[in-house]
């Protein structure tokens, strides 16, 4: 990571191939600017509905049953289709490892 | 860089290991001993109590983890001398002679026959002759590589993985490249994630030492008839944006540097090798940083995100956060503040450097924040129910 070239990015992805970022101030649905972590490079995403900070949000469209990236690793399973732009959570995911970890 | 290079000092214990505190402890073997112990340590300023729940009725690998707690905490390089108050003289003979080893000053007295009275007057007097010597104690110049680091994150959310724990791992690093020892543990906590430390092994042996107590600890859960769901991850976990245990154990594990895994060791173990050494512990923070200072650790690093508060009586524990929310409302928990990351205001490796800053500082003995706020957070770790 590198400082910036003044802009404050409104999220952030560990690394390049991961399918969710996390804002990184509370973001309003729309569109949001931001970066990676660990590489270089500036992502847009067009927000379906607004994420707080610290939650994720998917980067790319991710089908039911998929692999949620992040860190370049598998951190979730997708338990219903995400699209683009969509908070990802424990409403829409859950572990891969505690089959029944899902909160309700 | 200039952070690295200012002069440390540290106290030299008579077996060569270096603490950063001067403690005089009075320490009971049991829950009945704690009345007796924390009314001494009225009687004498300055002395530190502690008081904690167990040491009655233990048997087997429980009663030996107490012990390997209770006579690693008296023989911590942190503390100058030990007076140690038990019930009986026997269990009390045993955690006075293995704090002996070290040479520094540790006496013991037992109540029964004698009442908490006559054990107060006379673990008073001691303790006052301890204290005034352990003041003649000076520091002297000492090396990074001379003091066991320890690290374990908490309260942890996505700024963890994003900020305070990458900003940990910068300084895991510089230690173990200066010669350093680091502990890390959280056995739980790496679910998802425990190939990525299998890896990092330097062994063979290390690694199925390492893949033994992450698979029995796995199995001790599963028979719960539990899968740590509502408590792995947490509530506030989830509030701060962490949605499973594996997003929590990448974050979990991106404070550990990237060094090898030198060894795996047994909770409140004392190593052996130099480097990042992985322990076996629970989660808990107060548990984990009880068990990481009897194995000798002096300072620990404590990354956050919504906000643990946790301190030790005798390992200062520094913490840090990356959530800018947290920095504000709770900063006089918080000894650094590396929201500027999120913000890409500076690199890692700045952040890095502000956190060196605040160990050395905290070596030659700047009070942390849970140290000035009187976090003395002491939990011995239970493996089952005494007889």
């Amino acid at each position: 990571m590198s400082v910036s070239d003044g802009r404050t990015p409104g999220f952030l992805a560990h690394r390049e191939g991961d399918s969710v970022a996390v804002a990184v101030v509370d973001l309003p649905a729309g569109p949001a600017d931001g970066g990676y972590l660990h590489g270089s490079g500036s992502l847009k995403v067009e927000l379906v509905e607004p994420v707080p900070l610290g939650h994720k949000f998917a980067l790319r469209d991710i089908e039911a049953g998929a692999d949620v990236v992040e860190y370049g690793a598998r951190v979730a399973i997708a338990t219903k289709g995400i699209r683009k732009g969509e908070h990802v959570h424990v409403h829409n995911v859950r572990s891969a490892r505690w089959q029944h970890s899902i909160v309700s | 860089m200039a952070a690295q290079h200012r002069q440390l000092t540290g106290y030299r214990r008579p077996n060569g290991a270096v603490g950063i505190r001067n403690h005089v402890v009075v320490l009971p073997v049991d829950d009945l001993s704690n009345a007796v112990c924390e009314a001494v340590s009225k009687t004498i300023p300055g002395l530190l109590a502690l008081p904690h729940h167990y040491g009655r009725l233990q048997f087997g690998e429980d009663l030996e983890l107490t012990f390997r707690t209770l006579i690693g905490t008296g023989a911590n390089p942190n503390v100058a001398a030990v007076v140690v108050v038990g019930i009986e003289p026997n269990w009390t003979a045993r955690v006075v002679e293995g704090i002996a080893k070290t040479g520094k000053p540790v006496t013991g007295f037992s109540i029964e026959g004698n009442g908490d009275l006559h054990t107060h007057e006379k673990a008073a007097r001691v303790l006052a002759q301890f204290m005034q010597d352990a003041s003649e104690v000076q520091r002297e110049p000492v090396e990074a590589g001379e003091l066991m680091m320890s690290i374990k994150c908490g309260e942890s959310d996505t700024t963890s993985g994003l900020g305070s724990c990458p900003t940990t791992s910068e300084v895991v690093d510089r230690w173990v490249a200066a010669g350093g020892t680091v502990l890390f543990g959280e056995t739980t906590e790496l679910t998802g994630g425990e190939h990525f430390i299998a890896e990092r092994c330097v062994d063979d042996d290390v690694r199925k030492k390492f893949q033994t107590m992450f698979d029995n600890y796995l199995d001790l859960v599963e028979r719960q008839g539990a899968n740590l769901m509502g408590s792995q991850p947490t509530q506030g976990n989830i509030a701060g944006g962490l949605s499973t245990i594996e997003e929590k154990a990448m974050g979990n594990i991106a404070k550990t540097g990237t060094v090898p895994v030198v060894d795996a060791l047994g909770p409140a173990e004392a190593p052996t090798r130099k480097g990042l050494n992985f322990m076996d512990t629970s989660s808990a923070a107060a548990e984990c940083i009880t068990l990481m200072a009897a194995a000798g650790a002096v300072i620990h690093l404590f990354p956050t995100g919504q906000g643990n508060i946790i301190g030790n009586p005798i390992e200062p524990v520094i913490k840090l956060t990356a959530n800018p929310r947290t920095a504000v409302r709770m900063s006089e928990h918080m000894d650094l503040d590396v929201s500027t990351l999120l913000r890409r205001a500076c690199t890692l490796d700045q952040a890095g450097d502000q956190l060196m800053e605040v160990v050395n500082r905290t070596v030659n003995g700047r009070l942390t924040c849970a140290e000035s706020l009187g976090h003395r957070e002491f939990v011995i770790t239970k493996l089952y129910p005494s007889a």
